[in-house]
């Protein structure tokens, strides 16, 4: 009877682990024997290099490690401006304000366009030689004629501008989950916490905060995640990786794999970027288990 | 539960002997005309040969041309030639490479890309050898092309790519790339609108008339980095000759000489004099050209492909094709052109003597002509070039003058490429010097040299 259970319950799992392993598994395993050849994606010989790839990406190729800074730089900017954003605008929307379902509805927008359009709206609004140079003529008008700049194309702006236009379109996710994770905490909290005389700054910090470190950390991890991937935006708004100050892990893999037609090389890169999201995912898990056993 | 309130299940038509037959017969009118409508779809025989030949390819602007001439065919032959449009270009090399992978490429197609590439494809049996079809009847095909054309198609003995020597594409239009100018821009700087820069001191003296118009200068779609390799090696082969260029990149001469240095040094100066206009290494050429054909910029750096291009963006812009100004007198200034884009035949296709002479009769005087009137690209076939619009003929002029990485027989790294063209882009924003930018290619030169040796 018992076997007879258990084999009820591998067969329902059967299809989805099928499934997993043809499309998730297999296919993982492939990229990584890839990852060990010297191929051009094309030739039916392979040379076998082993962790050569691996070695280079770690120890000889600076453009990756530029790449992963400026990947991280974004990331930091979203981790903490956006979020932040988020966050707070969340926190208004909660309490009971005139127009907040308008507000959510127009928070978000930005997320629900296409990465492509966002990019090539800002270049619009942003861009001097091919654009409506939308910020700059603000800067005059306001009388702040010195700090017209050529954002895109400069090296010391491009990153940033990347940075904040990627933030504008991301924040949303993060106010809509933020919003989620609020309206879960018992009203009668603040009510007995209020009765105790507890001030609004109070209430904030002592019952919202503590409340929220979950949603706190799935936010933290989504945005690491989606944010080290970007690079559509890049592609639409600077259209160029600008010697490197743009460039990011996933188009250095996209160079290997189509620039220099090195498909094993390209493979390395991404088993290598995969570990290491993984890695940075599995420390914020970590952090949030303890963030929770201490509270 | 009372009986009476069970609601009562009506009963099954099966049930009654006359309602199962009408079931029946409602099923077999049903049936009768799901076929005599399906017999209706079915392709009926007309006696014609049915062979279809399919085409992958990517040149968004000569799809309406192409279809024509495959009607045009179609009625000559009976052969249906299906020309399957793919585009952007990046997309299109990525369906040619995971259906090469796939064993699946289709009779005909076009490979983007560098030699080594093309080399690729051929040593993994993808591609039909087309000589002994074009030294028929005394090179009677093979003469039809511009040498330059058939020359990129082409792998020598004793190559470096180790391909059996022997010509491997058809070429269909072919291109150069050099400047074009404004000639209004330049009336409203002063300068003769029929008289461009002939050398590079020319060029600057113009750029420092542009700073001071506040205009844009040259605009080029530096942000996809080739294109910035292509006007560095234009100069190098201006400065230090082609025996030079390609002894560094069989890694004899460093790119740390100083005829090297001379050439990141030129972007240098042109950026300071204000030749480039803002923004030029973060541009796409598509941009490029919209600037330029909206009268936004004095000089360009394009294909001749752009002929067609402008003249769909503004049909009264006036302008005129020039060769890069020269740095030296010691060459001669030599441009990127040959074979615009080409044609080959799947070697596994059931098809291919079809394919082949599918190309044979596309690259026909007629045709040739037929395309490049529609399409204002340059055509391949030599015989075919009277008819063309005069701008056209200023980019056809400078044939000769060209050279292109696929004909020289040795290929750089694509790293050092990388660098090298980043390089220049750190030159331009002033972050690095030439001299750096030199250093930095030859240590990745020799990394590379090293591995090879490995």
């Amino acid at each position: 009877m018992k076997i007879k259970s258990t084999l009820e319950n591998y067969i329902f799992v059967l299809p989805a682990v099928t499934i997993f392993t043809i499309f998730y598994i297999i296919p993982f395993i492939w990229v990584f024997q890839l990852g060990l050849y010297d191929w051009d994606g094309i030739l039916p010989t392979k040379v076998f290099v082993g962790l050569g790839n691996f070695k280079e990406i770690i120890f000889q190729d600076p453009s990756w490690w530029q790449a992963m800074r400026n990947a991280g730089y974004i990331t930091l900017i979203a981790l903490t401006l956006q979020n932040a954003l988020a966050f707070l605008l969340a926190w208004a929307c909660d309490r009971e304000i005139r127009l907040k379902n308008f507000y959510r509805v127009i928070f978000f927008i930005p997320p629900v366009l296409s990465e492509i359009v966002v990019g090539m709206a800002w270049r619009f609004i942003i861009n001097d030689i091919d654009g409506a140079n939308i910020i700059n003529r603000t800067l005059i008008n306001i009388g702040l004629p010195q700090l017209v700049h050529s954002w895109i194309s400069d090296p010391k702006t491009a990153l940033t501008t990347v940075a904040l236009v990627h933030s504008w379109k991301g924040f949303g996710w993060g106010f809509l989950i933020f919003l989620a994770g609020l309206q879960t905490i018992p009203r009668e909290l603040y009510e007995a916490a209020h009765v105790d005389g507890a001030n609004a700054w109070q209430l904030f910090r002592k019952i919202t905060i503590p409340l929220m470190i979950p949603v706190i950390v799935l936010v933290a991890i989504l945005t690491v995640l989606g944010t080290m991937q970007a690079f559509v935006l890049i592609i639409s708004l600077v259209q160029s990786e600008l010697a490197g100050h743009t460039s990011v892990p996933v188009l250095r893999i996209l160079a290997s794999m189509r620039g220099s037609s090195r498909f094993g090389y390209a493979c390395a890169q991404g088993i290598s970027f995969g570990v290491i999201l993984v890695v940075i995912s599995f420390i914020q898990y970590r952090f949030s288990r303890r963030a929770r056993q201490i509270q | 539960m009372a009986e009476s309130q069970i609601p009562k299940l009506k009963p099954c038509a099966f049930a009654h002997p006359e309602r199962s037959r009408e079931v029946s017969l409602c099923l077999c009118v049903w049936t009768l005309a799901f076929v005599i409508l399906m017999s209706g779809c079915c392709p009926k025989p007309t006696g014609k040969a049915t062979t279809t030949l399919t085409v992958w390819h990517w040149m968004t602007d000569r799809q309406a041309a192409f279809q024509e001439l495959t009607a045009r065919y179609e009625a000559k032959t009976a052969v249906k030639v299906n020309f399957d449009l793919y585009a952007p270009s990046d997309a299109y090399t990525q369906k040619v490479r995971a259906a090469a992978q796939g064993i699946n490429l289709p009779d005909i197609f076009g490979i983007l890309g560098e030699k080594r590439d093309f080399a690729s494809f051929i040593k993994a049996g993808h591609i039909l050898d087309l000589t002994s079809y074009m030294q028929e009847n005394d090179n009677y095909w093979g003469n039809r092309f511009f040498s330059k054309a058939l020359a990129v198609n082409e792998f020598l003995e004793g190559n470096s790519y180790t391909v059996k020597a022997g010509i491997y594409g058809v070429p269909i239009d072919i291109m150069t790339i050099q400047m074009v100018y404004n000639k209004d821009l330049f009336k409203e700087l002063g300068l003769n609108p029929n008289r461009p820069p002939a050398t590079f001191a020319e060029l600057l003296d113009i750029g420092k008339k542009i700073k001071s118009a506040n205009m844009q200068g040259l605009v080029s779609g530096w942000g996809e980095l080739w294109m910035i390799d292509c006007l560095a090696n234009n100069y190098a082969f201006n400065i230090m000759g082609q025996d030079k260029v390609l002894a560094t990149i069989r890694g004899e001469v460093p790119y740390t000489d100083p005829d090297w240095i001379r050439v990141f040094s030129l972007f240098k100066e042109m950026q300071e004099a204000g030749v480039l206009s803002s923004g030029i290494i973060t541009m796409v050429n598509k941009t490029a050209e919209q600037l330029f054909a909206n009268n936004k910029a004095v000089f360009a750096f394009n294909g001749s492909w752009c002929v067609n291009v402008y003249k769909a963006m503004n049909p009264s812009l006036n302008y005129a094709a020039m060769l890069p100004p020269q740095a030296s007198d010691k060459y001669p200034m030599r441009i990127w052109g040959g074979a615009g884009s080409s044609f080959m035949v799947n070697a596994r296709s059931k098809n291919k003597e079809e394919a082949v002479k599918f190309l044979n009769w596309l690259t026909d005087k007629e045709q040739q002509a037929y395309l490049a009137q529609g399409t204002n690209n340059l055509p391949a076939n030599k015989d075919s070039l009277s008819k063309i619009p005069n701008i056209l003929a200023q980019f056809a002029d400078d044939m000769e003058l060209t050279t292109h990485p696929n004909i020289w027989g040795v290929s750089e790294f694509p790293a050092v490429i990388e660098a090298f063209d980043k390089g220049i882009q750190s030159i331009i924003i002033g972050e690095k010097t030439p001299q750096q930018v030199a250093a930095e290619a030859q240590k990745i030169k020799e990394r590379e040299l090293a591995k090879r040796r490995r």
